[in-house]
Protein backbone atom coordinates (compact mmCIF):
# COMPACT_ATOMS: atom_id res chain seq x y z
CA UNK A 1 0.00 0.00 0.00
CA UNK A 2 0.76 3.85 -0.78
CA UNK A 3 1.06 5.61 2.61
CA UNK A 4 -2.56 7.17 3.58
CA UNK A 5 -3.39 9.78 6.33
CA UNK A 6 -6.45 8.09 8.46
CA UNK A 7 -9.14 9.93 9.76
CA UNK A 8 -12.14 8.41 11.83
CA UNK A 9 -15.11 11.07 12.03
CA UNK A 10 -17.22 11.05 14.63
CA UNK A 11 -20.32 11.89 12.43
CA UNK A 12 -21.25 12.24 8.86
CA UNK A 13 -21.12 16.30 9.25
CA UNK A 14 -17.56 15.66 10.64
CA UNK A 15 -16.66 12.63 7.76
CA UNK A 16 -18.27 15.16 4.94
CA UNK A 17 -15.64 17.81 5.66
CA UNK A 18 -12.64 15.95 6.09
CA UNK A 19 -13.57 14.03 2.55
CA UNK A 20 -14.12 17.82 1.31
CA UNK A 21 -10.56 19.25 2.35
CA UNK A 22 -8.41 16.36 1.38
CA UNK A 23 -6.57 16.13 -1.19
CA UNK A 24 -7.27 12.78 -2.88
CA UNK A 25 -9.49 11.28 -0.11
CA UNK A 26 -11.47 7.78 -0.22
CA UNK A 27 -14.24 6.71 2.01
CA UNK A 28 -13.46 3.51 3.47
CA UNK A 29 -17.12 1.60 4.44
CA UNK A 30 -15.98 -2.45 5.48
CA UNK A 31 -12.83 -2.24 3.14
CA UNK A 32 -13.19 -5.85 2.13
CA UNK A 33 -12.55 -4.48 -1.72
CA UNK A 34 -10.78 -1.59 -0.78
CA UNK A 35 -8.16 -2.70 1.27
CA UNK A 36 -7.08 -5.14 -1.32
CA UNK A 37 -7.54 -2.55 -4.29
CA UNK A 38 -4.58 -0.57 -2.10
CA UNK A 39 -2.65 -3.63 -1.38
CA UNK A 40 -2.44 -3.75 -5.16
CA UNK A 41 -1.28 -0.25 -5.37
CA UNK A 42 -4.51 0.20 -7.70
CA UNK A 43 -4.95 3.29 -5.97
CA UNK A 44 -3.18 6.00 -4.20
CA UNK A 45 -6.04 7.89 -1.92
CA UNK A 46 -4.32 10.86 0.17
CA UNK A 47 -6.82 10.29 2.94
CA UNK A 48 -9.23 7.02 4.24
CA UNK A 49 -12.00 8.63 5.97
CA UNK A 50 -13.37 5.01 8.09
CA UNK A 51 -17.23 5.42 8.33
CA UNK A 52 -17.20 2.89 10.91
CA UNK A 53 -17.13 5.72 13.88
CA UNK A 54 -20.63 6.88 12.68
CA UNK A 55 -23.42 5.17 14.45
CA UNK A 56 -26.28 7.49 12.10
CA UNK A 57 -25.04 5.07 8.73
CA UNK A 58 -26.01 1.79 11.01
CA UNK A 59 -28.87 -0.42 11.28
CA UNK A 60 -32.41 -1.42 9.69
CA UNK A 61 -35.68 -0.10 10.41
CA UNK A 62 -39.37 -0.48 8.77
CA UNK A 63 -40.86 2.53 7.65
CA UNK A 64 -44.20 1.20 6.26
CA UNK A 65 -43.90 -0.51 3.31
CA UNK A 66 -40.27 -0.22 3.46
CA UNK A 67 -37.16 -1.64 4.67
CA UNK A 68 -34.47 0.88 5.11
CA UNK A 69 -30.61 -0.31 5.75
CA UNK A 70 -27.90 2.29 7.37
CA UNK A 71 -25.44 2.08 4.73
CA UNK A 72 -22.39 0.83 7.12
CA UNK A 73 -25.00 -1.73 7.71
CA UNK A 74 -22.87 -4.95 7.70
CA UNK A 75 -23.54 -8.19 5.23
CA UNK A 76 -23.77 -10.19 8.44
CA UNK A 77 -26.07 -7.90 10.14
CA UNK A 78 -28.24 -7.57 6.94
CA UNK A 79 -28.02 -11.84 7.12
CA UNK A 80 -29.06 -11.98 10.44
CA UNK A 81 -32.16 -9.51 11.11
CA UNK A 82 -35.01 -10.63 12.04
CA UNK A 83 -36.86 -7.58 10.12
CA UNK A 84 -34.95 -8.37 6.85
CA UNK A 85 -35.91 -12.33 6.63
CA UNK A 86 -39.70 -11.55 7.85
CA UNK A 87 -40.11 -8.32 4.80
CA UNK A 88 -37.96 -9.52 2.58
CA UNK A 89 -36.60 -12.88 2.98
CA UNK A 90 -34.76 -13.12 -0.58
CA UNK A 91 -32.65 -9.79 0.46
CA UNK A 92 -31.43 -11.53 3.75
CA UNK A 93 -30.72 -14.97 1.67
CA UNK A 94 -28.64 -12.67 -1.03
CA UNK A 95 -26.26 -11.26 1.93
CA UNK A 96 -26.01 -14.36 3.75
CA UNK A 97 -24.53 -15.85 0.43
CA UNK A 98 -21.88 -12.84 0.05
CA UNK A 99 -18.14 -13.28 -0.10
CA UNK A 100 -17.49 -16.02 2.73
CA UNK A 101 -18.25 -15.44 6.99
CA UNK A 102 -15.59 -12.80 7.05
CA UNK A 103 -16.16 -10.79 4.65
CA UNK A 104 -20.03 -10.50 5.84
CA UNK A 105 -18.34 -9.75 9.04
CA UNK A 106 -16.68 -6.57 7.49
CA UNK A 107 -18.68 -5.87 4.48
CA UNK A 108 -21.25 -3.50 3.88
CA UNK A 109 -24.31 -2.05 2.11
CA UNK A 110 -23.07 1.07 0.80
CA UNK A 111 -19.67 -0.06 0.10
CA UNK A 112 -20.57 -2.79 -2.13
CA UNK A 113 -22.89 -0.45 -4.03
CA UNK A 114 -20.41 2.37 -4.28
CA UNK A 115 -17.91 0.56 -5.87
CA UNK A 116 -20.84 -1.59 -8.46
CA UNK A 117 -18.52 -4.37 -8.89
CA UNK A 118 -20.01 -5.80 -12.02
CA UNK A 119 -20.67 -9.57 -9.91
CA UNK A 120 -21.51 -7.96 -6.70
CA UNK A 121 -24.88 -9.15 -5.53
CA UNK A 122 -26.49 -6.18 -4.17
CA UNK A 123 -26.79 -4.19 -7.05
CA UNK A 124 -29.46 -6.46 -8.25
CA UNK A 125 -31.47 -5.93 -5.57
CA UNK A 126 -31.44 -2.70 -5.72
CA UNK A 127 -32.30 -2.57 -9.16
CA UNK A 128 -34.89 -5.39 -9.31
CA UNK A 129 -36.76 -4.47 -5.52
CA UNK A 130 -37.00 -0.47 -6.86
CA UNK A 131 -34.72 0.62 -4.19
CA UNK A 132 -33.91 4.46 -3.39
CA UNK A 133 -30.63 5.05 -2.67
CA UNK A 134 -30.22 8.12 0.09
CA UNK A 135 -27.39 10.30 0.05
CA UNK A 136 -25.28 13.17 2.25
CA UNK A 137 -27.32 15.40 -0.55
CA UNK A 138 -30.13 13.60 -2.47
CA UNK A 139 -32.12 10.51 -2.91
CA UNK A 140 -31.41 8.51 -6.04
CA UNK A 141 -33.52 5.60 -8.21
CA UNK A 142 -31.42 2.63 -8.37
CA UNK A 143 -31.72 3.09 -11.80
CA UNK A 144 -30.34 6.76 -12.21
CA UNK A 145 -27.23 5.41 -9.41
CA UNK A 146 -25.62 2.22 -11.28
CA UNK A 147 -24.18 4.05 -14.74
CA UNK A 148 -21.65 1.34 -15.63
CA UNK A 149 -18.98 -0.60 -14.89
CA UNK A 150 -17.79 0.44 -11.02
CA UNK A 151 -19.48 3.69 -11.97
CA UNK A 152 -22.18 5.52 -9.65
CA UNK A 153 -23.69 8.59 -9.99
CA UNK A 154 -21.82 9.61 -6.60
CA UNK A 155 -20.59 12.72 -7.07
CA UNK A 156 -17.62 14.16 -5.10
CA UNK A 157 -17.65 13.61 -1.17
CA UNK A 158 -20.94 12.54 -1.98
CA UNK A 159 -21.76 9.68 0.52
CA UNK A 160 -24.65 7.28 0.87
CA UNK A 161 -26.46 6.93 4.10
CA UNK A 162 -29.28 4.49 3.93
CA UNK A 163 -30.87 2.61 1.00
CA UNK A 164 -34.50 2.36 1.14
CA UNK A 165 -36.14 -1.59 -0.08
CA UNK A 166 -40.09 -1.80 -0.90
CA UNK A 167 -41.25 -4.91 0.43
CA UNK A 168 -42.16 -6.91 -2.83
CA UNK A 169 -45.01 -9.38 -2.96
CA UNK A 170 -42.41 -12.21 -3.51
CA UNK A 171 -38.88 -11.84 -4.49
CA UNK A 172 -35.82 -14.17 -4.95
CA UNK A 173 -32.32 -14.46 -5.68
CA UNK A 174 -30.42 -17.04 -7.38
CA UNK A 175 -26.45 -17.10 -7.96
CA UNK A 176 -24.36 -19.27 -10.14
CA UNK A 177 -21.33 -18.33 -8.14
CA UNK A 178 -16.88 -18.64 -8.76
CA UNK A 179 -15.96 -21.25 -6.97
CA UNK A 180 -12.95 -19.30 -5.66
CA UNK A 181 -13.94 -15.51 -5.15
CA UNK A 182 -17.75 -16.73 -4.60
CA UNK A 183 -18.56 -13.31 -6.74
CA UNK A 184 -21.52 -14.24 -9.16
CA UNK A 185 -20.52 -15.17 -12.64
CA UNK A 186 -24.28 -14.51 -12.59
CA UNK A 187 -26.76 -13.84 -10.78
CA UNK A 188 -30.47 -13.40 -11.08
CA UNK A 189 -33.28 -11.31 -8.85
CA UNK A 190 -36.49 -11.68 -9.41
CA UNK A 191 -39.70 -9.19 -7.95
CA UNK A 192 -42.66 -9.31 -8.11
CA UNK A 193 -45.19 -6.94 -6.98
CA UNK A 194 -48.88 -6.70 -7.69
CA UNK A 195 -48.53 -7.04 -11.79
CA UNK A 196 -45.58 -5.71 -12.26
CA UNK A 197 -42.01 -7.86 -12.07
CA UNK A 198 -38.42 -7.15 -12.55
CA UNK A 199 -35.39 -9.23 -13.33
CA UNK A 200 -31.89 -7.87 -12.52
CA UNK A 201 -29.04 -9.45 -13.77
CA UNK A 202 -25.67 -9.30 -12.35
CA UNK A 203 -22.27 -11.01 -12.80
CA UNK A 204 -22.77 -10.42 -16.86
CA UNK A 205 -23.01 -7.74 -18.29
CA UNK A 206 -19.71 -5.73 -19.36
CA UNK A 207 -21.48 -2.36 -17.79
CA UNK A 208 -22.54 -3.62 -14.97
CA UNK A 209 -26.24 -4.55 -13.72
CA UNK A 210 -29.15 -4.92 -16.32
CA UNK A 211 -32.21 -5.56 -16.45
CA UNK A 212 -34.59 -7.84 -18.72
CA UNK A 213 -37.31 -6.60 -20.46
CA UNK A 214 -38.12 -9.21 -22.40
CA UNK A 215 -38.32 -11.59 -18.94
CA UNK A 216 -40.57 -8.91 -17.27
CA UNK A 217 -43.21 -8.49 -19.87
CA UNK A 218 -43.54 -12.23 -19.98
CA UNK A 219 -43.66 -13.09 -16.56
CA UNK A 220 -46.06 -10.16 -16.02
CA UNK A 221 -48.29 -12.08 -18.08
CA UNK A 222 -47.59 -15.50 -16.70
CA UNK A 223 -45.81 -15.57 -13.85
CA UNK A 224 -44.40 -19.18 -14.20
CA UNK A 225 -40.44 -20.55 -15.07
CA UNK A 226 -41.85 -22.09 -18.01
CA UNK A 227 -43.01 -19.08 -19.78
CA UNK A 228 -39.04 -18.27 -19.83
CA UNK A 229 -38.36 -21.28 -21.23
CA UNK A 230 -38.90 -19.59 -25.10
CA UNK A 231 -37.14 -16.24 -24.15
CA UNK A 232 -33.20 -16.19 -25.22
CA UNK A 233 -30.80 -13.74 -23.78
CA UNK A 234 -28.02 -12.27 -25.90
CA UNK A 235 -24.96 -12.54 -25.51
CA UNK A 236 -24.20 -8.97 -27.43
CA UNK A 237 -22.37 -6.73 -24.44
CA UNK A 238 -21.96 -9.44 -21.76
CA UNK A 239 -18.55 -10.31 -20.21
CA UNK A 240 -16.47 -13.25 -21.35
CA UNK A 241 -13.57 -14.21 -19.40
CA UNK A 242 -11.49 -17.26 -18.13
CA UNK A 243 -14.53 -18.35 -16.09
CA UNK A 244 -17.17 -18.18 -18.74
CA UNK A 245 -17.87 -17.10 -22.14
CA UNK A 246 -20.16 -14.87 -22.63
CA UNK A 247 -22.58 -16.86 -24.55
CA UNK A 248 -22.33 -19.53 -21.23
CA UNK A 249 -23.39 -16.53 -19.32
CA UNK A 250 -26.09 -15.71 -21.23
CA UNK A 251 -27.67 -19.25 -21.22
CA UNK A 252 -27.03 -19.39 -17.76
CA UNK A 253 -28.96 -15.65 -17.10
CA UNK A 254 -32.13 -18.00 -18.54
CA UNK A 255 -31.36 -20.74 -15.99
CA UNK A 256 -30.89 -18.18 -12.55
CA UNK A 257 -34.24 -16.55 -13.64
CA UNK A 258 -36.42 -19.98 -14.24
CA UNK A 259 -34.91 -20.92 -10.59
CA UNK A 260 -35.48 -17.62 -8.90
CA UNK A 261 -39.27 -17.85 -10.68
CA UNK A 262 -39.16 -21.25 -9.09
CA UNK A 263 -38.43 -19.98 -5.69
CA UNK A 264 -40.73 -17.40 -5.53
CA UNK A 265 -43.28 -20.19 -5.00
CA UNK B 1 3.95 9.46 9.61
CA UNK B 2 2.84 7.15 12.42
CA UNK B 3 -0.39 7.00 14.73
CA UNK B 4 -0.75 5.46 18.10
CA UNK B 5 -3.24 2.47 18.19
CA UNK B 6 -4.57 0.69 21.56
CA UNK B 7 -6.54 -2.19 21.77
CA UNK B 8 -6.87 -5.53 23.68
CA UNK B 9 -5.32 -8.73 22.47
CA UNK B 10 -5.64 -11.59 24.16
CA UNK B 11 -6.68 -10.07 27.55
CA UNK B 12 -3.94 -7.30 27.78
CA UNK B 13 -4.07 -4.07 26.60
CA UNK B 14 -1.36 -3.40 24.25
CA UNK B 15 -0.79 0.29 22.49
CA UNK B 16 1.89 0.80 19.20
CA UNK B 17 2.77 2.99 16.96
CA UNK B 18 1.92 2.33 13.39
CA UNK B 19 1.96 3.70 10.10
CA UNK B 20 -1.89 4.19 8.81
CA UNK B 21 -1.36 1.56 6.18
CA UNK B 22 -0.38 -1.06 8.94
CA UNK B 23 -2.46 -3.94 9.02
CA UNK B 24 -3.95 -6.12 11.83
CA UNK B 25 -2.42 -9.10 11.09
CA UNK B 26 1.13 -7.02 10.78
CA UNK B 27 0.59 -5.54 13.93
CA UNK B 28 -0.29 -8.87 15.62
CA UNK B 29 2.65 -10.43 14.32
CA UNK B 30 5.92 -8.17 13.76
CA UNK B 31 4.79 -5.01 16.44
CA UNK B 32 3.30 -7.75 19.20
CA UNK B 33 5.12 -10.96 18.37
CA UNK B 34 2.32 -13.34 17.39
CA UNK B 35 3.18 -15.16 15.13
CA UNK B 36 0.86 -17.98 15.74
CA UNK B 37 -1.58 -15.58 13.34
CA UNK B 38 -0.12 -16.54 10.09
CA UNK B 39 -0.47 -14.78 6.56
CA UNK B 40 -1.18 -17.13 3.69
CA UNK B 41 -2.57 -15.78 0.80
CA UNK B 42 -2.76 -11.67 1.51
CA UNK B 43 -5.58 -11.52 -0.55
CA UNK B 44 -8.44 -12.42 1.76
CA UNK B 45 -9.17 -15.98 0.09
CA UNK B 46 -7.66 -18.03 2.08
CA UNK B 47 -7.86 -17.10 5.70
CA UNK B 48 -5.20 -18.15 7.53
CA UNK B 49 -5.28 -14.86 9.18
CA UNK B 50 -8.21 -15.45 10.67
CA UNK B 51 -8.71 -13.71 14.49
CA UNK B 52 -11.34 -12.40 16.52
CA UNK B 53 -12.37 -8.48 16.45
CA UNK B 54 -14.86 -7.97 19.25
CA UNK B 55 -15.70 -11.63 19.27
CA UNK B 56 -16.18 -12.02 15.23
CA UNK B 57 -14.01 -14.05 12.91
CA UNK B 58 -12.35 -11.48 10.64
CA UNK B 59 -9.36 -11.99 7.81
CA UNK B 60 -6.83 -9.42 9.80
CA UNK B 61 -5.17 -9.24 6.23
CA UNK B 62 -7.64 -7.00 5.02
CA UNK B 63 -8.37 -5.33 7.83
CA UNK B 64 -5.85 -2.09 8.89
CA UNK B 65 -4.78 -1.80 12.71
CA UNK B 66 -6.24 1.48 12.98
CA UNK B 67 -10.05 0.12 12.71
CA UNK B 68 -9.08 -2.27 15.62
CA UNK B 69 -8.80 0.83 17.46
CA UNK B 70 -10.46 0.05 21.02
CA UNK B 71 -11.23 -3.24 20.41
CA UNK B 72 -11.44 -6.81 21.38
CA UNK B 73 -8.76 -9.09 19.54
CA UNK B 74 -8.36 -12.20 20.47
CA UNK B 75 -6.10 -14.64 18.45
CA UNK B 76 -4.77 -18.27 18.27
CA UNK B 77 -2.12 -17.42 21.53
CA UNK B 78 -4.94 -16.31 23.63
CA UNK B 79 -7.39 -19.57 23.42
CA UNK B 80 -5.69 -22.12 25.82
CA UNK B 81 -6.01 -20.71 29.35
CA UNK B 82 -3.53 -21.60 32.02
CA UNK B 83 -1.64 -24.80 29.98
CA UNK B 84 -4.97 -26.30 28.98
CA UNK B 85 -6.24 -25.82 24.87
CA UNK B 86 -9.29 -24.48 24.40
CA UNK B 87 -11.92 -27.26 23.66
CA UNK B 88 -11.89 -26.33 19.53
CA UNK B 89 -7.49 -27.09 20.12
CA UNK B 90 -8.45 -29.62 21.43
CA UNK B 91 -10.52 -31.48 19.13
CA UNK B 92 -8.23 -30.70 16.54
CA UNK B 93 -5.39 -32.42 18.51
CA UNK B 94 -7.40 -35.50 19.06
CA UNK B 95 -8.96 -35.66 15.67
CA UNK B 96 -6.14 -34.85 13.71
CA UNK B 97 -7.96 -31.98 12.03
CA UNK B 98 -4.46 -30.70 10.46
CA UNK B 99 -1.72 -31.98 8.75
CA UNK B 100 0.86 -29.54 8.04
CA UNK B 101 -0.96 -27.09 10.47
CA UNK B 102 -0.62 -23.93 8.35
CA UNK B 103 -4.31 -23.09 8.12
CA UNK B 104 -4.71 -24.32 11.53
CA UNK B 105 -4.86 -21.02 13.60
CA UNK B 106 -7.41 -19.59 11.23
CA UNK B 107 -9.41 -22.57 10.93
CA UNK B 108 -10.07 -22.94 14.62
CA UNK B 109 -10.57 -19.04 15.26
CA UNK B 110 -13.37 -19.39 12.44
CA UNK B 111 -14.45 -22.90 13.90
CA UNK B 112 -14.99 -21.39 17.23
CA UNK B 113 -16.81 -18.29 16.01
CA UNK B 114 -18.91 -20.91 13.06
CA UNK B 115 -20.22 -23.37 16.19
CA UNK B 116 -21.34 -20.50 18.69
CA UNK B 117 -24.43 -21.33 20.19
CA UNK B 118 -24.74 -24.33 17.89
CA UNK B 119 -23.66 -27.57 19.52
CA UNK B 120 -25.37 -29.46 17.17
CA UNK B 121 -24.11 -28.21 13.54
CA UNK B 122 -23.95 -30.36 10.76
CA UNK B 123 -21.54 -31.40 8.52
CA UNK B 124 -23.16 -29.57 5.66
CA UNK B 125 -23.07 -26.13 7.67
CA UNK B 126 -19.68 -26.80 9.04
CA UNK B 127 -18.32 -27.52 5.18
CA UNK B 128 -20.44 -24.20 3.98
CA UNK B 129 -19.45 -22.48 7.31
CA UNK B 130 -15.52 -23.15 6.22
CA UNK B 131 -16.22 -21.27 2.78
CA UNK B 132 -13.50 -18.53 3.77
CA UNK B 133 -10.73 -21.42 4.94
CA UNK B 134 -8.86 -23.24 2.45
CA UNK B 135 -6.44 -26.14 3.69
CA UNK B 136 -3.40 -26.11 1.04
CA UNK B 137 -3.46 -30.55 2.04
CA UNK B 138 -7.15 -30.65 1.49
CA UNK B 139 -7.44 -32.47 4.69
CA UNK B 140 -10.87 -31.10 5.23
CA UNK B 141 -12.49 -34.45 6.70
CA UNK B 142 -10.24 -34.32 9.52
CA UNK B 143 -10.93 -30.39 9.81
CA UNK B 144 -15.13 -31.12 9.66
CA UNK B 145 -15.03 -33.84 12.08
CA UNK B 146 -12.83 -31.96 14.55
CA UNK B 147 -15.33 -29.06 14.50
CA UNK B 148 -18.09 -31.13 15.17
CA UNK B 149 -16.56 -32.28 18.07
CA UNK B 150 -15.40 -28.55 18.87
CA UNK B 151 -19.10 -27.75 18.53
CA UNK B 152 -19.87 -30.53 21.29
CA UNK B 153 -17.22 -30.38 23.39
CA UNK B 154 -17.91 -26.22 23.68
CA UNK B 155 -21.36 -26.81 24.65
CA UNK B 156 -20.39 -29.12 28.09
Amino acid sequence: MYEFSYQRPGSLAEAIAAIKSADDGQVLAGGQTLLPTLKQRLAMPSDLIDLAGIGELKGVSVDGGNVVIGAMTRHADVAGSAEIRAKIPALAALADDIGDRQVRNRGTLGGSIANNDPAADYPAACLALGATITTSERKLAAEDFFTGLFETALGDGEIITSVSFPVPDKAAYMKFKNPASRYAIVGVFVVKTGSDVKVAVTGAGSGGVFRVPDMESALAANFSAGTLKDIEVSADGLNSDIHAAADYRAHLIGVMARRAVEACG
Amino acid sequence: MSVTVSMTVNGKAVTGKVEPRTLLVQFLRDHLGLTGTHVGCDTSQCGACVVHVDGESVKSCTALAVQAEGAEVTTIEGLAKDGVLHPMQEAFRENHGLQCGFCTPGMVMSAIELVQGRPDISEKEIREGLDGNICRCTGYHNIVKSIKAGAAAMKG
